[in-house]
């Protein structure tokens, strides 16, 4: 309410012996004073009546209701989760199922939203065409109508488990997921999969030297095909070596619905496709807008120093337009985290879907329960936005 | 400019505030002139609106019964439609006197959630649904099924006991709302339906084709669905109470809303304590001597609204079974007044 | 000796003259078909056309069932059965607003655009007046109209504390709405004073303290004193609003409200003042860092938790107001980048010239940075727009709500039903959105052709 005054003396210059309200410390000093005043009492009046609510409905508070047992199923759990679990077992079936849905969709949505944003630049009237008709169609229908699209109206109607013919011999499109032959491990899989990371090992050490070869100016040789022998060929090799220690266990329609093979929900095929269509419409948008940021000099330049089309998209233009790419990048990358929580529409188990939703039901720890799962959200979102940041850094001009 | 802007929105804040709490729920209530009812969002045969927004159903009938008794009016009533996942909340922060939506009762709500079931107006038990094209009889064959459940529910820990138990797999699936859920059957995301009986008797008619669909002889669990008031004010609690037990004592003493006129006039000692003129129990309720004649002309007694809602003479169609009085075979028994 | 990587020792082949020099058929042909990939890309992008599109037309045009009154009409053709959609279009609309007052959502639909128009066209008149109207009048009206006003406030600030309104009230059988009135009368005698003591204590000027304190208070009394009155509507509750109606409510509240929220906020983030800085940084990123469906579902469930016990918030209300602070965080980040591009110039202009903090920013700061950020506000709006559909996931019936609910009717249940009220969803949506992104597209491309003119 004194704004006014202080304001009006402001423009006046300072009288001798003039307003305190004149002097911007003093001014500075109250503003914080009342701001701080002000969050301490509210915050004391709302832990004052959430006391006493809980304390007239005869709530009990606390956390121990994460060791009491669940009682509840859960349709999708990638790790070891029954009935008989615990509620702070759900609690991290329901962080899994939220993180995998998020890291797909992520992968998805660059790898799609990369390829239409560049489309949209593609001398081919037509290709361009298309890509930006992608761009606006979806980006300007409300992604829970995308999720409710893909699960009523396309998953929801493919035929049951019985009526379904499998494609390419054993994948069944039904409407409880897709069904496909699950690859079972057999002992001796344990050395594949150590080659495997053998192979990436040695392939990053060759990077290494490779790029120290670069730096100091000696010839650059392309090690591009004994990168691709160490990844896939030392595998491979093993794989044979042990005698391909694998089994494919086929599905089969028993009962009820098929047994033996593997699974995907609808309900994450849904969230999956949604959640990936809908944000590389954006990305595209970010790629396209970097990419014409560099300017027109730059490619010309590169051109007349005689580089090729592929040796000045990926030496010049590319990381210009990587460092305006990568900020936005991030603001999506987390978007699809936050919105992955929509999966609570259709029903998939996320961490907010089976915390807040059913265990808050179960247990009634309201308080607890809200306050874990925006902490959790803040934290994935602050872990994702520490990790962007520093490739952000990595990949900025250096010395700049 | 802005600053004001703040100072505008906490005054505001302090404006709207509702009435104080007064002594007890009862007395807020006759102030307010109105009865705040919880309802479901809309299941036939227990609370359900029709195209004009008037609601009509068992569980509505026994907050009409309890505005009849208080008012005089059972039209005295602001029904709130609540989902299964926020139902206990709107009675705990007060936005509604009591919770009559179809609702179990069971230790935990009675304890933990600071809530008080004031007696059980339904016997129910949790069964499942299917398509009669499966050529399923019992749900023991039910194993390797995918079900669908309404989450939050006490069907969704029960089938899980029930199959544990037999060491049968399932695979469940659940939803926030119970169209959500019947949408889901009706699609094939599953293989059946699990609710409370007189629930999936209900949905039934909301499906396309309702003949096509079952419910299997299994009754897996108990249900007693009861009106639910909050903890701390034993005089409401004492009203809702007890004017489930007069509709049933009404029944019992076949007091019908034809009859009530005659019956007024009975020599009947009991008859003559329950419809007020000898003794005062209405007065010591808090309500008036009369209370049960209010109820019983505005909605009749348990059976009649039990037949008129979900009975033989709904849609519904479901038998009294448990339901029943208890000299007649069920156990539906309520306290004498005396 | 070593050679560097990007020396050339030949030549570089001729690149091939540009496309401009052709005829347009031509080049036409040539961004086609110029080479075997182009092609490839081209066959591709035809064949994804022809997979989408005929069938899209043919359902939402050729095959469709244009006229009938159940869903027998609809059984025998496989297109859209939009008799569902017009048997519906009231409920999606208007949700279950009585049919009786739906004239009164249309009147404040009415002028919401008669005010909007002229505030988006960046040629009309008189902008200030008109955003007053829109900011200031406008919701009040609306919300008169759409609840039916008659709040029947009962007690204002000394009540609250005292209790001795109620109790005059009652006891000098005034009634309780002059006893409210009263209470407001006393209360801003004492807030006035309040504050007029205050300004003494600073050595301020007491009549610029004392007069400010009185617009506000008198500001407050006028829209207490619209929500109070009786204008004989019928009072509509809530609950009953839905469908399109209140995906609008939501998304025009949360733009009206976010926005001097946004402001402020910005401002604060801005701050040299390290305890306002940090609060407004901490309130920003803090709800930037959740989801908006946590936000709401907190709002909607445990906001009365939070608050005293005989304070209840009718359930949109508190949507509204998580949905407003949600809002308000990301358009505090938009008016930041638009603060941030001012040059430092401007302020040390304003400083020079004598203005103080407000003035300098009411004045000069602002007005640029708002100018430049109105794409950006767009935007945020097509998202909050967007974002409105997650009311649904706490049982507030919004279109897409309404529509979903419809797909339980046993009246309507038709294969093609789920797919109808998707179409007639999807259209309306992309309409909005798209229209409201074309208009950001508009204004920013006049901002940068005007900042190149000058």
């Amino acid at each position: 309410m004194k704004r006014p005054a202080a304001e009006s003396k402001a423009a006046a210059p300072p009288r001798r012996g003039g307003s305190l309200a004149a002097d911007p410390r003093f001014r500075a000093f109250v503003v914080q004073a009342i701001l701080l005043i002000a969050i301490v009492w509210i915050g004391w009046t709302l832990f004052e009546n959430i006391r006493q609510n809980l304390a007239a409905q005869k709530i009990a508070s606390g956390f121990g209701f994460f060791g009491e047992t669940a009682g509840f199923g859960i349709s999708q759990t990638l790790i070891p989760y029954t009935e008989e679990s615990t509620y702070g077992r759900a609690f991290f079936v329901g962080l899994v199922n939220t993180l995998i849905v998020s890291a797909l969709a992520i992968v998805f949505a660059t790898i799609l939203g990369f390829a239409v944003g560049i489309a949209r630049l593609s001398r081919n009237v037509l290709l361009a065409r298309l890509a930006e008709a992608y761009v606006e169609v979806l980006r300007n229908l409300p992604l829970l109508f995308q999720i409710l699209f893909w699960y009523l109206a396309v998953l929801g109607t493919l035929p049951g488990p019985r009526q379904s013919t499998p494609l390419l011999g054993a994948v069944y499109l039904t409407n409880r997921g897709i069904i496909f032959p699950k690859i079972g491990l057999e002992p001796g899989s344990g050395i594949v999969f150590g080659a495997l990371g053998i192979g990436f090992l040695l392939a990053l050490i060759l990077r290494f030297l490779q790029r120290r070869q670069m730096l100091m100016g000696s010839e650059r040789r392309s090690f591009g095909w004994l990168t691709l022998l160490l990844i896939v060929g030392l595998p491979a090799l093993a794989f044979v070596l042990t005698g391909a220690p694998v089994s494919l266990k086929w599905p089969e329609l028993r009962g009820f619905n098929f047994v033996g093979g593997a699974r995907l929900n609808p309900e994450l095929l849904a969230l999956l496709f949604a959640l990936s269509t809908y944000t590389a419409s954006f990305i595209a948008e970010i790629v396209r807008a970097g990419v014409l940021a560099v300017p027109r000099g730059q490619t010309e330049a590169a051109f007349s120093l005689g580089l090729s089309r592929r040796t000045t998209l990926r030496r010049v233009v590319a990381p210009q337009a990587m460092r305006l790419i990568v900020p936005p990048l991030t603001s999506q990358y987390l978007n699809i985290t936050k919105n992955s929580s929509l999966a609570a529409a259709i029903g998939y188990p996320d961490f907010f879907y089976v915390f807040a939703g059913t265990t808050l039901n179960q247990t009634g720890q309201a308080i607890e329960i809200i306050a874990i799962t925006m902490a959790v959200y803040l934290a994935i979102s602050l872990a994702t936005a520490i990790f962007m940041n520093w490739y952000n850094r990595a990949i900025a001009l250096k010395g700049a | 400019m802005k600053r004001m802007f703040c100072a505008l929105f906490v005054l505001a804040g302090f404006a709207v505030t509702a009435p104080a709490v007064n002594a007890g729920v009862l007395d807020d209530v006759k102030n307010r002139g109105v009865l705040h009812c919880g309802v479901t969002q809309g299941l036939p045969g227990f609370s359900s609106p029709d195209d004009k927004g008037n609601w009509t159903g068992l569980d509505v009938d026994l907050c009409r019964a309890i505005a009849a008794a208080i008012f005089d009016d059972p039209n005295k009533i602001k029904y709130t439609p609540l989902t299964a996942k926020d139902r206990f909340t709107a009675l705990q922060s007060g936005e509604i006197d009591v919770l009559s939506r179809n609702t179990t009762w069971t230790l935990s709500r009675d304890t933990s959630l600071g809530l008080n079931f004031a007696g059980i107006n339904y016997y129910d038990g949790q069964g499942f649904m299917i398509r009669k094209d499966k050529k399923v009889a019992s749900a023991l064959e039910l194993s390797g099924a995918s079900i669908c459940t309404q989450t939050g529910t006490t069907s969704e820990l029960n089938v899980a006991d029930y199959f544990r138990a037999r060491n049968m797999k399932y695979e469940i699936v659940s939803f926030t709302t119970a169209d959500e859920t019947l949408k889901a059957y009706e699609s094939g995301r599953c293989d059946t339906f699990t609710t409370d009986v007189s629930q999936l008797y209900a949905m039934r008619l909301k499906l396309g084709n309702p003949s096509d669909h079952t419910v299997l002889p299994e009754v897996i669990s108990k249900e007693p669905l009861g009106p639910v008031v909050r903890h701390g004010d034993d005089q409401w609690f004492d009203v809702v109470k007890w004017v489930l037990f007069a509709m049933l004592n009404a029944e019992e003493m076949n007091i019908t809303q034809k009859n009530i006129d005659e019956a007024v006039k009975s020599p009947n000692p009991e008859v003559k304590r329950l419809l007020g003129s000898e003794g005062n129990f209405g007065e010591q309720l808090g309500l008036t001597r009369d209370w049960v004649v209010r109820i019983v002309r505005h909605v009749g007694n348990y059976g009649e609204s039990y037949d008129r809602n979900v009975g033989i003479g709904s849609k519904l169609g479901i038998e009294r079974g448990l339901n029943r009085l208890w000299n007649k075979g069920g156990i539906q028994y309520a306290p004498p007044i005396r | 000796m070593t050679t560097r990587t990007f020396v050339r020792t030949a030549f570089a082949p001729n690149e091939p003259p540009p496309l401009e020099a052709d005829s347009t058929a031509s080049r036409f042909a040539r961004s086609l078909f110029a080479t075997p990939a182009n092609f490839a890309l081209t066959v591709l992008s035809v064949g994804i056309v022809a997979l989408v599109l005929p069938p899209l037309i043919r359902f939402l045009f050729l095959d469709a069932t244009w006229s009938g009154t159940s869903r027998d009409d609809c059984l025998a053709n496989a297109g859209a059965c939009w008799p569902f959609v017009r048997a519906k279009f009231g409920q999606f609309i208007y949700g279950f607003y009585p049919a009786a007052e739906r004239w009164r959502p249309n009147l404040v639909l009415a002028f919401g655009a008669l005010l909007l128009a002229p505030l988006l066209i960046p040629a009309a008149p008189f902008k200030r007046t008109n955003a007053l109207l829109f900011f200031g009048v406008y919701p009040v009206v609306s919300f008169v109209l759409l609840t039916g006003g008659n709040l029947d406030l009962q007690k204002f600030l000394l009540g609250r504390f005292l209790q001795w309104t109620t109790v005059a009230g009652v006891g000098f059988g005034i009634g309780l709405r002059w006893a409210f009135w009263t209470d407001f009368l006393f209360s801003a005698v004492v807030i006035v004073a309040l504050v007029a003591a205050l300004a003494a204590l600073l050595r301020a000027s007491v009549f610029a303290a004392v007069t400010a304190a009185g617009m506000v208070l008198a500001g407050l009394g006028i829209i207490l004193l619209a929500v109070d009155l009786d204008f004989g509507l019928a009072p509509v509750e809530t609950r009953s609003w839905g469908g399109f109606l209140v995906t609008l409510i939501v998304a025009v509240t949360g733009i009206v409200v976010s926005l001097p929220l946004g402001v402020l906020l910005a401002l604060g983030r801005r701050s040299r003042m390290p305890a306002v800085r940090y609060a407004c940084i901490l309130f920003i990123e803090f709800w930037r860092g959740v989801p908006l469906i946590t936000v709401l579902f907190f709002a909607t469930y445990m906001l009365p938790l939070f608050l005293p016990r005989d304070v209840t918030f009718d359930t949109l209300l508190r949507a509204l107001i998580g949905v407003a602070l949600f809002a308000a965080a990301y358009m505090a980040e938009v008016v930041r980048g638009g603060l941030q591009s001012i040059s430092r110039g401007q302020h040390e202009a304003a400083a020079a010239l004598g203005l103080g903090y407000w003035r300098m920013m009411g004045l000069i700061i602002l007005p640029q940075a708002l100018t430049l950020v109105i794409p950006g506000i767009v935007n945020n709006f097509i998202g909050l727009f967007k974002d409105t559909t997650l009311v649904l996931i706490v049982a507030i019936f919004d279109l897409l709500g309404q529509i979903r609910a419809s797909f339980a009717d046993p009246n309507w249940a038709t294969p093609v039903t789920l797919y109808t009220g998707f179409a007639f969803a999807g259209v309306i949506y992309f309409v909005f959105c798209f229209g409201m992104s074309r208009y950001a597209l508009y204004i920013e491309r006049r901002t940068a052709a005007y900042g190149r003119g000058s």
